[in-house]
């Protein structure tokens, strides 16, 4: 029978270079009209919004509009001084989901006692079941994205010891699949966005032996389709985001030169905007800065030389984690 | 990133600012900073019910005025987790009739079904009620639309999993993968079922490798079934290169000319294994493998073209340390 691959076509026309003067531009601009419908269509991600456009700034070695200080005056005004969580924005509830983003923020320009880091550490082990698991908020959804959050969070405070690592890492375990990968709870699909959680939370408690390690990374690696781009499970189109949640799981498993380079170099470039900026899922789409810095972090990891150096499993410049001298584990042979 | 449509009572246009019954609230404008307030291109709609909304929110007023403006503020932005959760700590505080927040959210998620906090309060309201009777219908009204749909299957597994469901599923499942061979949310749910209920005992086994042989026969080049085949021999005490049935139909493929790059993979991890664990089937040998491996190189998957040179490492490496052992 004949094989119709789920896929897209990339054009003869695409940039062959990162539009890197564009995509700052596109990023500083981007939800600075406080009155536009788009800003106030997003308040609800806000926090995770901005570690988005910073962290791509911050990779692309430019500088953003707002001060250090303002933007710790923002992220200090979303702790609910309660139960010490962050929220996407004033007057939200926290998530676990903003919080991270906030601490991530924080780190990268060393700013971390702008907020009441005792209170995140008792937010983030309120938020722990007695399964290992971890709440997204108060209201209990559950799913292995809260638990990347609730121990990149801790790690990055030097506070691991806040949560029962032990059982934490038992319940991720128990959501790997027979194809190696991992999914959002126990026998939920295997999802390349999911897996990144995992093998991250995994990196960062020092876990990675719990990893199939070839039979994930060679599932990772089905990810690749004919135009170079990567999907997230099998029979769905190439994303960029993908790019990123694939290569840095790959990264983390030291198994990166498993997947063509040079195609999937491809595939991104075309998923730029030549016109606004920044980029796009897939080519010709609408670009915003979640698939932004997914694009220009995964060209990072691709080795591009003119992206500053990006750690794996925190997504954040490297040379951050280096000053908070943090090691998390990488397999490598 | 964001998703905006219409919902049903969109020719309830009246401002919630010309409103008789909400004279008393003054609005509260979003106010994130110093910048200077530049255009206003807000669409009014939006602006003045989430203007309400805040103002309401900082009072935590509990009401029916309240419920009715949660009910726009989601339509206008079905992803703002906040709007939810207020909604919950009204409902809660009117007690109203959860069946008729069920009806409603029903359309919410037929409208909005890639939205993680519609399916959060769906199951919220089906814990409160303890009435899981509609799930299954639902789940499948938006699968029909959408096989794959990520959160349809987390509910629907978890609705499975609490109220022990499980009675119809594999044969759900089963019209799915007819439907789309390829499905792979389909497979790994007759992973979750079976593991959930029979287990992988000989008979189920048996029974399984059948049913995915049959597929493949079909559809060569299909990850999914490949995959759970793999599964499938996991749990199994023969391995992947000593199940007779398995290891005829993939030389009876190879012989028919077939080179899907999934069906030569497992040839090349069954000749892997039996390098390793021994098994003395003549037709797996590392030369066969290193050749497959090359024509995958060259040929039938050359995307992945360093993931195969690795696999030759590999077997090179496995040689060579028992050559060693052996001259021992
Ligand atoms: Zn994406």
């Amino acid at each position: 029978m004949a094989t119709v691959i789920k896929d897209i076509e990339i054009q003869p026309n695409i940039p062959i270079s990162v539009l890197f003067e564009k995509h700052a531009n596109f990023i500083k601009e981007y939800g600075q009209k406080e009155n536009s419908y788009e800003y106030g269509m997003t308040d609800y991600l806000r926090v995770s919004g901005m570690f988005w456009g910073l962290t791509a700034l911050e990779l692309m070695n430019t500088l953003p509009k707002q001060s250090k200080g303002e933007i710790a005056e923002y992220i200090k005004n979303c702790q609910d001084p309660e139960s010490g969580g962050i929220s996407a924005c004033l007057q939200h509830d926290p998530h676990i989901l903003h919080t991270l983003s906030a601490v991530q923020i924080l780190c990268i320009y060393d700013n971390l006692n702008a907020i009441d880091l005792d209170g995140v550490v008792r937010y983030i082990a309120s938020l722990q079941l007695s399964d290992g698991s971890f709440m997204g908020d108060k209201w209990g959804e559950v799913d292995t994205r809260f638990s990347f959050c609730a121990v990149a969070t801790l790690a990055l405070l030097n506070k691991l010891n806040a949560i029962d690592v032990n059982q934490a890492v038992e319940f991720v375990a128990s959501c790997k699949n027979f194809d190696g990968g991992f999914g959002s709870r126990p026998l939920s699909e295997s999802h390349a966005g999911l897996i990144y959680c995992c093998v991250g939370f995994l990196s960062i408690t020092n876990r990675l032996d719990v990893v199939d390690r070839d039979t994930l990374a060679w599932w990772l690696c089905e990810r690749q389709l004919p135009s170079g781009g990567l999907n997230g499970r099998p029979e769905k189109l190439p994303d960029v985001c993908y790019s990123w949640w694939v290569l840095s799981s790959l990264s983390i498993l030291g198994r990166l030169h498993w997947i063509d380079a040079e195609a999937l170099k491809k595939f991104i470039l075309a998923c730029q905007d030549t016109e606004t900026g920044g980029f796009a899922d897939r080519p010709g789409d609408v670009a915003d800065p979640f698939h932004t810095l997914f694009g220009i972090a995964a060209m990072s990891l691709l080795g591009h030389e003119s992206v500053q150096k990006v750690n794996p499993t925190f997504c954040m410049p490297q040379h951050v984690i280096d000053r908070l001298q943090l090691k998390p584990q990488m397999m490598i042979d | 990133m964001s998703d905006c449509s219409s919902d049903e009572n969109e020719n309830d246009t009246i401002l919630y600012r010309d409103r008789p019954e909400w004279k008393d609230v003054t609005p509260l404008k979003q106010d994130d900073g110093d910048e200077p307030v530049v255009a206003i291109d807000y669409t009014e709609a939006f602006e003045d019910c989430y203007d309400y909304f805040r103002a309401i929110l900082k009072k935590k007023e509990i009401s029916e005025r309240a419920l009715e403006l949660t009910k726009t503020a989601a339509q206008l932005n079905s992803a703002n987790y906040t709007v939810w959760q207020y909604r919950r700590e009204i409902l809660k505080g009117l007690g109203k009739d959860l069946n008729e927040e069920l009806d409603y959210i029903q359309k919410v998620i037929l409208k909005h079904s890639k939205n993680y906090q519609v399916w959060h309060h769906r199951r919220i309201i089906v814990e409160w009620l303890q009435d899981a009777s509609k799930e299954k219908y639902l789940t499948e009204t938006v699968l029909a639309k959408d096989a794959k749909n990520y959160h349809a299957w987390q509910h629907r597994q978890w609705v499975i999993r609490t109220f022990k469901l499980f009675d119809g599923e594999l044969e759900y499942v089963d019209t799915l993968i007819s439907d789309d061979v390829r499905n792979n949310s389909a497979w790994n749910q007759r992973y979750f079922v079976i593991n959930n209920t029979t287990g992988f005992t000989d008979e189920v086994l048996d029974r399984e490798i059948d049913y995915t042989l049959n597929h493949i026969k079909t559809v060569t080049e299909n990850e999914s079934a490949w995959n759970y085949l793999r599964g499938l021999l996991l749990h199994g005490k023969e391995g992947l290169s000593n199940n007779k049935k398995v290891t005829d139909f993939c030389e009876e493929l190879y012989k028919s000319g077939n080179r899907s790059p999934f069906s030569l993979a497992v040839i090349v991890d069954m000749c892997f294994e039996q390098l390793n664990e021994g098994g003395g089937d003549s037709r797996y040998t590392p030369q066969r493998a290193k050749e497959l491996c090359e024509e995958l190189i060259n040929k039938y998957d050359i995307i992945r073209a360093n993931y195969w040179k690795h696999m030759i490492e590999m077997i090179d490496k496995t040689m060579k340390d028992e050559n060693i052992e052996s001259s021992n």
